[in-house]
């Protein structure tokens, strides 16, 4: 019998998921499904778990992404300064049209890297960023 | 006069876990107003944040409460109305401070209210902290 928590747990991951790989010195977090309030949290815990353990340059490829709300937004928000203090940055990747219209409307394109595929985000991190 | 309203409701409890439900509810709303998929997902978009910040703010995240949400389609306007009976809260403060201010402060909060504004034609709410609060929120089916 699994216990309330872990059912609990296992309803958020089948509604979202995060997959890790790297492109070199580059950490490429790959989020899937609905990245609303209910699984932010499980995504900041993620990402603070990356950051914590070195690991500041960072692509999220949202190709996967199908939705997401103003909780998803903030976790992205949250960490960025602490990373480019660090010399590292958060860059997305991939965004499929209906996700970035939530990032559009907070004007996020101005403040983040944003790029059609991960190999181009990944290339940024090898130039200096442009200002 | 020939309006004709429609009215559909849904009562879930104020859980996170619902926001899934809460959003095939209003989606399905949406697309019987006529709404374009990219309307009608921003329709559910304002709909989520609305709902989600009573789970976190109005009831503190205990997922013991209930949540209403009304939508009523006439031939002008589709409206939601989000019921709860928890601790109101005025999310106006923040709306304020723009989005760069907010990574500076390392901020992860805010932008729910500034979501459903941007989405919707007409946003109020009235507040009864503890009895009722309604946040009534107006997206005009033809625009102009």
């Amino acid at each position: 019998m699994k216990r309330a928590s872990e059912e609990k747990r296992d309803r958020v991951t089948q509604s979202f998921q995060v997959a890790i790989s790297d492109i070199g010195a580059v950490r490429v977090m790959s989020i899937e499904g609905y990245l609303d309030a209910h699984t932010a949290p499980s995504f900041e815990s993620s990402i603070e778990n990356e950051i914590r353990s070195g690991k500041i340059r960072l692509v999220v490829d949202c190709a996967r992404l199908t939705y997401i709300s103003s909780a998803g937004l903030g976790v992205f928000m949250s960490f960025l300064e602490e990373v480019r203090e660090q010399g590292g940055d958060i860059k997305l990747a991939a965004i499929t049209p209906k996700v970035f219209q939530v990032f559009d409307v907070l004007g996020f394109p101005k403040l983040f890297d944003i790029t059609p595929a991960v190999k181009e985000a990944v290339e940024q991190f090898n130039r200096p960023r442009e200002s | 006069m020939d309006a004709f309203e429609r009215s559909f409701t849904l009562h879930v409890p104020s859980s996170t876990e619902n926001l899934a439900m809460i959003r095939d509810f209003v989606a399905s709303i949406g697309a019987k107003a006529g709404f374009d998929e990219n309307e009608a997902a921003r329709i559910t978009l304002a709909v989520d944040e609305a709902c989600a910040n009573v789970i976190e703010h109005a009831y503190s995240s205990e997922d013991t409460h209930a949540v209403t949400i009304r939508a009523t389609l006439d031939n002008k306007d589709l409206v939601f109305d989000i019921i709860d009976n928890g601790r109101g809260f005025v999310a106006g403060d923040m709306a304020q401070v723009d989005v760069e201010e907010l990574i500076r402060q390392r901020k992860s909060g805010g932008l729910g209210l500034r979501l459903i504004r941007a989405v919707m034609d007409e946003v109020n709410y009235q507040i009864t902290p503890g009895e009722k609060n309604e946040l009534h929120m107006v997206k005009r089916l033809h625009r102009g």
